[in-house]
C-alpha cells in the first residue's frame, strides 16, 4: 500500500512536472525510484525496486543497476592426484558487486556494441579487465566468462535483460528484483535515453542497500568491537548450555 | 519463515535451521557425540560460507559441551587434571589453527583443507569403529575363552620424561602425551569447526589408556575451553561468528539431544556404535565423492577485498 502511494506520488509529480514545463526546454529524461533505501531487516528475503520515469519524446530507455565495485579473486580447479584442487587464481579489480539491466527493446537493436561498451550496458559489455595482461586473449576470455558465470550463479549478476515497459509513449516503468543475498552499499541506478543508436541523455539515481535494526547492530558490533563480541558470544553459549542442562534435569 | 543472518549475510528458513539443529542434536544424544563433524558440513552445504560455518559451530559446541559436562561432573566422571593439561595443548593448537585458517582462506585453499581433513579423519575413525563394533557383536554371539588381559601395555610412550600422576584416571604418564594430543585436536577443532571429541575420545582410550568412564566427561570439559578459544579468535580475527545462527541451531539441538538420549536407551551399545560408524563413513564417502567428481564449474569466487 505504502509502495502504491509512493508510485502514485512519483507518477503524479512527473506528470505535473512535464505539464508545468510545457513547451519550455524540458529535461529529456526524468526518473525516480519507488524507494532509495533498501533496508535489510530480520525477515529480509529479497525485494523488488520500482523505477518510474518519463522522456520528452519517443526513444528507447535502458536502466542499469550497479552495486558498489570491489576487487575479487577467482579460483580455478584442476585435478591433482585425482582430487579437484584450486590451482590457479586471478584477481579482478573494479567488479560491480551487483549488476542488472532492463531495456525497452533487445539491447542489440537499441545500440551498437561500441556504444554499449562505452556505457557498460549489458553483461557482455561490462569492463572486466584482467589485472595483468600476461594471459593470452583466449585465456583471458575464459577467466572473464568464468567471473560472469560465478556471479550469475550466485544471483549477483542478472543474465536476463529485464523489461522497461512504456505506459503510453513517454511514461515508463521498470522493476528490479534484489535477491536475499544482495550486497550492501551505495548502488547506482543509471537510466539511459537512447535514440538513433546513441545515448542522448543519462541520469544517475543513488540507491542505498543497508542493514537496518538488530541485524545492523549485530554486524557493526561484530566488526567494530570484535573482542567484546567474541566474549559475549562465549558467555551466551555458556548460559545456553547451562539452561539446556537445567531444563533437561527436571524432565 | 525467513530470517536474515547478520554475519553469514544470507537469509535462511528458521525452521530449516531448527530442524538441522534438532536432527544433529538427536544423533548426538543418541550416540553421545558432539555432532560438529555433521553440522559444519551441513551448514556449508546449505550455503553458509565455510569460514562462518566453522566459527559459528565452535560457538554452538561451547554450549552443548557445557550442557553435557554438567551431567558428567555430577557423577564425578571428569578428570580435571587431565582436562587442564589437554586444554593447555588445545589452547596453543587452536590458536595456531585459527591463524592457519585465515591464511588458507586468503590463498583460496580452505575448502580443500577442510574437506581433506574430514575425509581423512572420518575415514579412519569410521573404519576403526565399524571393525570394533562388528568384533564386539561377534564376541557376544561366540563367548571367548577366558584369560586375563594386562591392564596396560608398556610401550615407548611410558618412557617419556615429565611424568605426572592422574588420580582420577589411575594413570602415571608423561604430560607430553596429553599436551600433544590436546595440541593436535586443537588445530583440527579450529580448522574443521568441530569439538574434536570424535578424535579425542579414541585417543584417550587407545593412546593414553584412560578408563572409559571418565573419557567422555573429560573430553567435553576440555572441548569447552578449546571451542571457546576458537570462538573468541574467529570472532576477533575473522568476524565469522554468527550468534543468531548459533542460537537457532542450539535451540534445535537441545530438544533433539533429549529425544536422542531417550531413543538411545532402547538400543544396544554395539549396534549404536555400528550405526554411528556407518554414518561417519557415509559423510566421509559423500565428501570424498565431492573431491573426486568433476565439479559443475571449475571456477569459484574467492574472498572479495573492499
Amino acid at each position: 500500500m505504502k509502495r502504491l502511494l509512493a508510485i502514485a506520488f512519483i507518477v503524479g509529480a512527473l506528470l505535473l512536472g512535464a505539464v508545468a514545463s510545457g513547451g519550455v526546454a524540458r529535461a529529456p529524461l526524468v526518473a525516480d525510484l519507488s524507494e532509495h533505501l533498501v533496508a535489510i531487516t530480520t525477515g529480509f528475503a529479497g525485494t523488488d525496486v520500482l523505477l518510474f520515469g518519463a522522456t520528452d519524446d519517443e526513444g528507447d530507455v535502458v536502466v542499469v543497476v550497479r552495486g558498489p565495485s570491489h576487487s575479487i579473486s577467482l579460483h580455478r580447479k584442476s585435478t591433482v592426484l585425482g582430487i579437484w584442487v584450486n590451482t590457479a587464481s586471478m584477481r579482478f579489480d573494479r567488479v560491480p558487486s551487483f549488476y542488472a539491466v532492463a531495456a525497452s527493446r533487445p539491447l542489440e537493436e537499441i545500440a551498437g556494441a561500441a556504444e554499449l561498451d562505452r556505457h557498460e550496458i549489458g553483461i557482455e559489455h561490462l569492463e572486466l579487465k584482467l589485472p595483468r595482461a600476461k594471459a593470452s586473449e583466449n585465456v583471458a576470455m575464459q577467466w572473464r566468462d568464468a567471473l560472469v558465470r560465478t556471479h550469475v550463479d550466485a544471483d549477483l549478476f542478472q543474465p536476463e535483460v529485464g523489461r522497461v515497459a512504456f505506459l503510453g509513449n513517454r511514461l515508463f516503468r521498470a522493476e528490479f528484483h534484489l535477491p536475499a543475498n544482495v550486497p550492501t552499499g551505495s548502488y547506482q541506478v543509471q537510466v539511459f535515453l537512447i535514440r538513433d543508436q546513441r545515448v542522448q541523455s543519462a541520469q544517475i539515481t543513488p540507491l542505498i542497500v543497508s542493514r537496518i535494526g538488530v541485524q545492523a547492530e549485530i554486524f557493526d558490533f561484530a566488526h567494530q568491537r570484535s573482542a567484546l563480541y567474541g566474549v559475549i558470544a562465549i558467555l551466551l553459549a555458556l548460559f545456553a548450555g547451562w539452561l539446556g542442562n537445567a531444563v533437561f534435569r527436571k524432565t | 519463515m525467513q530470517i536474515y543472518l547478520p554475519i553469514a549475510e544470507m537469509s535462511v528458513d528458521v525452521f530449516l535451521l531448527l530442524a538441522l539443529g534438532g536432527g544433529v542434536g538427536f544423533l548426538s544424544g543418541l550416540f553421545g557425540v558432539g555432532g560438529g563433524f555433521l553440522m559444519t558440513p551441513l551448514l556449508i552445504f546449505i550455503g553458509v560460507p565455510p569460514a562462518v560455518a566453522v566459527g559459528t559451530e565452535a560457538n554452538q559446541i561451547v554450549a552443548s559441551s557445557v550442557s553435557g559436562v554438567l551431567a558428567h561432573w555430577r557423577r564425578g566422571n571428569v578428570d580435571f587434571k587431565m582436562g587442564a593439561i589437554l586444554t593447555v595443548g588445545g589452547f596453543v593448537g587452536s590458536s595456531l589453527g585459527v591463524l592457519l585458517f585465515s591464511f588458507l582462506r586468503q590463498i583460496g585453499q580452505i575448502d580443500l583443507v577442510i574437506l581433506l581433513s574430514y575425509v581423512f579423519f572420518l575415514g579412519i575413525i569410521g573404519t576403526l569403529m565399524l571393525v570394533e563394533s562388528l568384533r564386539a557383536m561377534r564376541r557376544r554371539r561366540v563367548p571367548t575363552s577366558g584369560g586375563r588381559q594386562k591392564l596396560h601395555k608398556h610401550t615407548w610412550i611410558h618412557g617419556l620424561p615429565l611424568k605426572m600422576r592422574f588420580h582420577r584416571s589411575k594413570l602415571y604418564i608423561s604430560a607430553i602425551l596429553p599436551l600433544s594430543i590436546g595440541f593436535l585436536v586443537g588445530v583440527l577443532a579450529a580448522i574443521m569447526g568441530v569439538g574434536g571429541g570424535f578424535i579425542m575420545v579414541p585417543a584417550m582410550i587407545y593412546l593414553l589408556g584412560m578408563p572409559t568412564v571418565v573419557v567422555v566427561g573429560t573430553s567435553l570439559f576440555q572441548i569447552i575451553f578449546v571451542t571457546a578459544n576458537v570462538t573468541f579468535l574467529q570472532a576477533y580475527a575473522n568476524q565469522t561468528v554468527d550468534v543468531v545462527l548459533a542460537l537457532l541451531l542450539l535451540t534445535g539441538a537441545v530438544i533433539g539431544a533429549q529425544l536422542g538420549a531417550k531413543a538411545g536407551a532402547k538400543l544396544h551399545g554395539e549396534q549404536l556404535r555400528g550405526l554411528l560408524a556407518l554414518m561417519v563413513l557415509g559423510v566421509c564417502g559423500k565428501l570424498l565423492y565431492d573431491l573426486l567428481v568433476t565439479p559443475a564449474d571449475l571456477y569459484s569466487l574467492g574472498v572479495g577485498h573492499g
